[in-house]
């Protein structure tokens, strides 16, 4: 498992590391630059101070060797770094004069004048050549590079050796640091945990850091969407219960008078009740599962252009039976049987279900009931017709909700119908108009945008009297 | 024993209806408020069964403003909502009992009994007068211990005397005991009633009161 705390410190540890060692470096190559500056002066001015005294004769050339050990001396107190410089006096015509003590005996350079560097016993020397005319003698002075390097080596060393004891210290710090930075996510981790399944208060955001806050946000939303969910499902479920307890009610009744009767006309009609509830009651249940199912899914799946003329054919074919034990008719207006909707197929099935049976339980017994298209580019409308009694006008806008169940009820219904269509056409992007007719019955249109229904049909023609399924 | 049921579903409303008359009762049945109100205004009930849950209000409301305008009639809730909450808001709001969907046919029987017995002022389930005991819960009668055979009608005229001996009751009001609305009467039927009443258990138990209608004797015989 990745941890948040491990790579940020394994963030810090490398990048404080790789800053720390590009400062070693850069030190180290600053340091042996002005170390080889000084030392080269220190050459320099040793070669130089011989040079004069020889010239001034204060000192006798054969001894001016181990004159250079006098000045600069005093300035090198440290043991360490003493005995290093190293002194010859050669003649011009190539004799050794003179020599210091601990000087080799090799000449140092072949250098007339200026520095030189070379190697005598596998140790390489570097060497300041000074030449004077006037004796006719050439000074060497020079020191072994091995020494500048331990020079160097020994600064980065004091630089190394306290970081060594640092660099614990330093992770140890990033370590403790990074936890507690890491503290405001642990606690909301720990109190989330602690919460039992119902639980979903919101988590309290106003203190919470910038960082943790868009976190808590949408935790927060989530907890608020399944909230929401959970209620409506706890409210759905309570209200399903409540009404099925009707009609077990009424079928628990009826299965004692049909127990108790007397005469057979009493038990028979109290087995024909049975039957019409247990009828009802199963469209009830499965209006219930319909609900439930558009509730759980609160987007529509994609739409596609469904052939509405097939569509109607096959929901008349599934509610033939309703349809003839009420002697009805259902017709097609001539645009139906062409038009092509855009639409999530289960979806228009499942309002155009409800809204057919509806019109089938509240026709008057051999009427009609009527299917039509209408589109212009602003709307277009799939309607039926019956020629029922209607919704009074107050109600009209009542009945969409669920378990709504009218004044004036003309068939069994559950109430469940126009709300189970209403949400099924939000769902896809289209509405439910509901109106009286002016002669009688109602009109309910599936209203969706104008470019959703093709071909456009500009009025409804004459009514072609084919009842769709024959 | 004629009720008042108050139920705006269908099956239930055909089966409380044809299931309470099996049980003896005569019951009137309406679906909705306004029905119900205009039921209690013109005919006196011994008992109501009412639904909360009806198309044009609560019968809850309904109980309400029966109860204050004076009614009294016994009322019997029923209810696809049976927490203690509704329970107690239903008995609080004038009801005499509750009960919660589905429930036992013979139980509504027996309830609508005993709110109807306790309103009549009578603790004891059985009418007892003069040797003759009556037992509304299983429809039987005794004369001197042995059981005789009753009509339904001739049941529900002899319960009804019984119910208040000695006062006098007219034909029109056993009468709206004996039949519902729907329910075709004789204009004699009352009479013909009384008549095999009195052949089954002696003629001189149930009085004539000439041009006013029928009472129990008074004397012992």
């Amino acid at each position: 498992m990745s941890s948040l705390r491990g790579r940020l410190f394994a963030i810090l540890i490398a990048t404080t590391g790789v800053i720390w060692l590009a400062a070693v470096a850069w030190t180290y190559v600053d340091a042996r630059e002005r170390v080889e500056r000084v030392l080269d002066a220190r050459l320099m001015e040793a070669a130089r101070m011989v040079d004069s005294l020889i010239t001034t004769g204060e000192i006798e050339i054969g001894r001016a060797a181990e004159a250079e050990r006098v000045a600069p001396a005093g300035a090198a107190a440290d043991a360490e770094y003493q005995h290093e410089l190293s002194c010859q006096i050669w003649s011009l015509g190539g004799r050794l004069l003179g020599l210091s003590a601990g000087a080799p005996a090799a000449r140092l350079s072949d250098a007339a004048a200026g520095f030189s560097e070379k190697k005598i016993d596998g140790q390489v020397w570097r060497v300041f050549a000074v030449e004077n005319q006037a004796r006719g003698v050439r000074i060497l002075v020079g020191d072994k590079l091995t020494v500048r390097r331990n020079l160097v080596a020994d600064l980065i060393a004091s630089l190394l050796f306290p970081a060594a004891i640092i660099l614990p210290a330093l992770a140890f710090m990033i370590w403790a640091s990074v936890g507690r930075g890491l503290r405001p996510l642990q606690a909301m981790a720990g109190s989330l945990t602690q919460r039992d399944a119902a639980d979903l208060r919101p988590i309290a955001a106003e203190r919470a850091d910038v960082e943790i806050r868009p976190i808590i946000e949408a935790l927060n939303g989530l907890f608020q969407r399944v909230s929401d969910a959970r209620d409506r499902e706890r409210r759905f479920t309570a209200f399903s219960a409540h009404e099925l307890r009707t009609p077990l009610a009424g079928l628990r009744t009826q299965a004692q008078v049909a127990l108790a009767a007397a005469d057979a006309p009493t038990r028979d009609a109290a087995l024909h009740q049975i039957l019409v509830s247990v009828d009802r009651t199963s469209r009830l249940v499965k209006q219930l599962l319909e609900i439930s199912s558009l509730d759980a899914q609160p987007v529509a799946p994609a739409a596609q252009w469904l052939d509405i003329g097939r569509a109607l054919a096959q929901l008349d074919q599934q509610l033939a039976p309703l349809r003839k034990a009420r002697s009805l008719t259902v017709e097609t207006a001539p645009g139906v049987a062409q038009a092509l909707l855009l639409m999530n197929e289960e979806i228009f099935m499942v309002a155009a279900r409800n809204l057919l049976e509806n019109a089938l339980q509240h026709s008057s017994p051999g009427g009609i009931v009527r299917w039509s298209v209408a589109a212009d580019p602003a709307e277009g409308i799939i309607a039926i017709e019956d020629d029922g009694p209607g919704i009074p006008e107050d109600e009209l806008a009542l009945v969409c909700q669920r378990f709504f169940r009218g004044r004036h009820k003309s068939g069994p219904g559950s109430g469940l119908g126009l709300a189970i269509v209403d949400l099924a056409l939000q769902q896809a992007q289209a509405r439910l108009r509901l109106a009286n007719r002016p002669g009688g019955g109602l009109r309910a249109e599936i209203v969706v945008s104008g470019a959703r229904l093709s071909p456009p049909h500009r009025g409804v023609a004459a009514v072609a009297r084919t009842a769709v399924s024959g | 024993m004629r009720i008042l049921l108050v139920e705006d579903d269908a099956v239930l409303l055909d089966g409380l209806r044809v299931g309470l008359a099996i049980h003896g009762f005569t019951v009137d049945a309406v679906a909705c408020c306004e029905d119900a109100r205009a039921a209690l205004r013109a005919t006196a009930f011994d008992a109501v069964v009412l639904d909360l849950m009806l198309p044009d209000g609560s019968g809850l409301d309904l109980l309400r403003d029966w109860r204050r305008s004076g009614d009294a009639t016994p009322v019997l809730l029923l209810t696809a909502r049976d927490k203690v909450g509704d329970r107690i808001a239903g008995l609080d709001g004038g009801a005499d009992d509750y009960l919660g969907k589905p429930f036992d046919l013979d139980e509504v029987a027996a309830r609508l009994r005993a709110i109807a017995r306790r309103a009549a002022g009578r603790a004891s389930p059985l009418l007892c007068w003069n040797g003759l005991t009556l037992d509304p819960g299983r429809l039987t009668a005794e004369l001197d211990r042995n059981p005789i055979a009753l009509s339904r009608r001739e049941f529900a005229i002899l319960a009804a005397l019984m119910e208040r001996p000695g006062v006098i009751l007219s034909k029109e009001q056993l009468e709206e005991r004996l039949y519902g609305w729907g329910d075709d009467i004789d204009s004699n039927a009352v009479e013909v009633h009384v008549h095999h009443l009195r052949s089954k258990i002696g003629r001189d138990l149930v009085e004539t009161v000439r041009g006013v209608g029928y009472r129990l004797q008074a004397a012992a015989r």
